[in-house]
């Protein structure tokens, strides 16, 4: 076993040499295409923002975020966000937990529902909830006899912002959960811990990093979610317009600046979002290797 | 049930000097009666019957897919019995939850947990005791201190998993399964994850805390060598049954099957 390893191993060095000159300028070709669409794709468009965002000035830009419909999106997006997070979390964990740790029927098709929000396009999911809670949907005739809306309204906004961000928890965390297995909680288990305490003493801190990261995925998403969103908003302003929405609307009106100027925020959300990731992957990723 | 336990002081583990219990308490049987378990039509263990001496060193013996680590898990609790009945030092065990049961139990990869030094890993089943119950920090510490000696590793409290050799992991394991003061020792292929040198070394010393601590203890294995020279009594299985049981002299001298036979060349 040991032999055969070392003798594979020998010859790799001097082997590796020669490839790796003649892979020269395939490498450098590469690395120049790749910072090239970087550059162009997603600089450029960050560079964009920030220009047309300054363009009137320190003034300009606080008078476009003063205005009451940018506040009132602004609000809205954060109270989103407030509510699908935590729920999507916990959704997330939950669908998690019971992939990786438990054996049941049909675990092979829940796997392949959870990443239904991926696959679908956002128009159609936000379709879905007009279909059922619409004036003309399933549920309408009675949700109107009660007084309840929720398209064009807030709740539908939650709900369409939660169908489409539901797979980012899930989906950072239950391959790390898998690749775990479960002897750890077993043996917190034979040790005299609770259910709950080996939950919190064992489970969740063994995947702290990946769950951080599916948070702050989710996060992201759900500020920046704009096709299902846009399907059950209604464009309501001042009401139903969350900071996606309103950018639209600005730009079409040709404010030119002020749409900027909102963007910018998503922009600023997007830089942190990719920072607090590397961090995590990292803080993770170096946890991962320790073992 | 878990009061009584905690309600005592933390058996200070005093050098051992030759077979002292070293704290843990008067040894417990187990005595296992038509014991199965069952998925549908798959039967891993059938009908076992087994007596298990209090303070004995029982091997359980068999090739892969014999039941043998089943058979440690359902007396641990972590798997439940298709049918027949477990008794721990009298008690039945049958409305015990894992947690009740007080086992120690050495996982065949350790099951270490990562993110914790080695003195929170021993720690741990002091430590997440309900607060009334739960023993002072210093006491805590003691306690660990106490088997780290035991173990031969001492200063390695602040190491985490990782850091650790094979060898050094199973004895943390072992260490943090002996906190609780277990009522019996089970552990599941202990030298597995080892290679044949360190194997060798920890046969005497598995053999050595047995004596040392007095617990009834059981462990699984699929080496012959391993359990006739280290176990009290040896207990072989195939194909969900025990083909045969007894000193290792004995099984040596009469094996009862051809299959015993044929397994112990």
């Amino acid at each position: 076993m040991s032999e055969s390893a070392t003798s594979n191993l020998a010859p790799t060095p001097r082997a590796a040499a020669p490839v790796a000159d003649e892979a020269a300028p395939a490498r450098w070709t590469l690395i120049a295409v790749t910072v090239g669409f970087l550059g162009l794709f997603l600089l450029a468009p960050l560079l964009v923002v920030a220009v047309e965002a300054s363009r009137k000035g320190w003034d300009g830009y606080c008078s476009a975020l003063a205005d009451p419909d940018a506040r009132a999106a602004i609000l809205l997006t954060l109270l989103v966000a407030a509510i699908v997070v935590p729920l999507n979390t916990a959704f997330g964990l939950s669908a998690a937990w019971a992939i990786s740790k438990f054996q049941f029927r049909g675990k092979a098709m829940l796997t392949t529902l959870i990443d239904l929000p991926f696959s679908v396009s956002p128009v159609v999911s936000g379709l879905v909830f007009v279909l059922l809670f619409g004036a003309q949907g399933l549920f309408g005739t009675w949700l109107a006899a009660h007084g309840i809306q929720i398209i064009f309204a807030v709740p539908g906004i939650v709900l369409a912002t939660l169908f489409v961000t539901f797979p980012f928890v899930a989906r950072e965390v239950t391959p790390l959960m898998q690749a775990q297995g479960t002897a750890e909680e077993e043996a917190a288990l034979t040790l005299g811990a609770s259910g709950i305490t080996v939950f919190r003493t064992v489970t969740l801190p063994n995947v702290k990093w990946a769950l951080l990261t599916g948070v702050l995925l989710t996060n992201a998403r759900s500020m920046g979610e704009f096709g299902a969103v846009s399907v059950v908003s209604g464009h309501i302003r001042g009401l139903t317009n969350t900071i996606p929405l309103q950018v639209e609307i600005l730009y079409n009106e040709y404010s030119i600046t002020a749409a900027f100027t909102l963007a910018s925020l998503l922009a600023c959300l997007a830089v942190v979002t990719l920072g607090l990731e590397t961090l995590f992957e990292r803080r993770g990723g170096g946890a991962q290797n320790v073992l | 049930m878990s009061c009584d336990v905690a309600a005592e002081p933390i058996p200070g583990l005093t050098p051992a000097h030759g077979r002292s219990a070293a704290g843990f308490g008067a040894a417990q049987g187990i005595s296992v009666g038509a014991l199965t378990k069952a998925y549908g039509a798959q039967v891993i263990l059938d009908r076992i019957d087994l007596d298990i001496a209090p303070g004995e060193l029982l091997a359980l013996l068999g090739p892969s897919g014999s039941g043998k680590t089943t058979l440690l898990r359902l007396l641990a609790g972590l798997d439940s019995a298709s049918g027949g009945a477990i008794r721990l030092g009298g008690e039945d065990a049958a409305g015990l939850s894992v947690q009740e049961r007080r086992v120690g139990f050495v996982f065949q990869s350790y099951a270490l947990f990562r993110h914790m030094t080695v003195f929170d890993n021993i720690a741990y089943g002091l430590a997440v005791r309900p607060r009334r119950l739960r023993p002072s920090k210093a006491a805590i510490a003691a306690r660990v201190s106490e088997l780290l000696d035991m173990m031969q590793l001492p200063g390695f409290e602040k190491r985490f998993p990782s850091q650790l050799s094979g060898g050094q992991r199973q004895r943390v394991a072992l260490a943090r399964a002996l906190a609780i003061a277990p009522r019996v020792l089970l552990l599941d292929e202990p030298f597995g994850a080892l290679d044949a040198k360190v194997r060798k070394d920890l046969r005497k010393w598995l053999r050595d805390i047995h004596d040392r601590t007095g617990l009834t203890t059981v462990f699984v294995t699929h080496d012959q060598a391993e359990a006739m020279e280290v176990a009290d009594r040896v207990a072989i299985l195939n194909g969900g049954r025990i083909e045969q049981i007894g000193a290792p002299g004995e099984i040596r001298e009469r094996p009862a099957t051809a299959f015993v036979r044929a397994f112990l060349d």
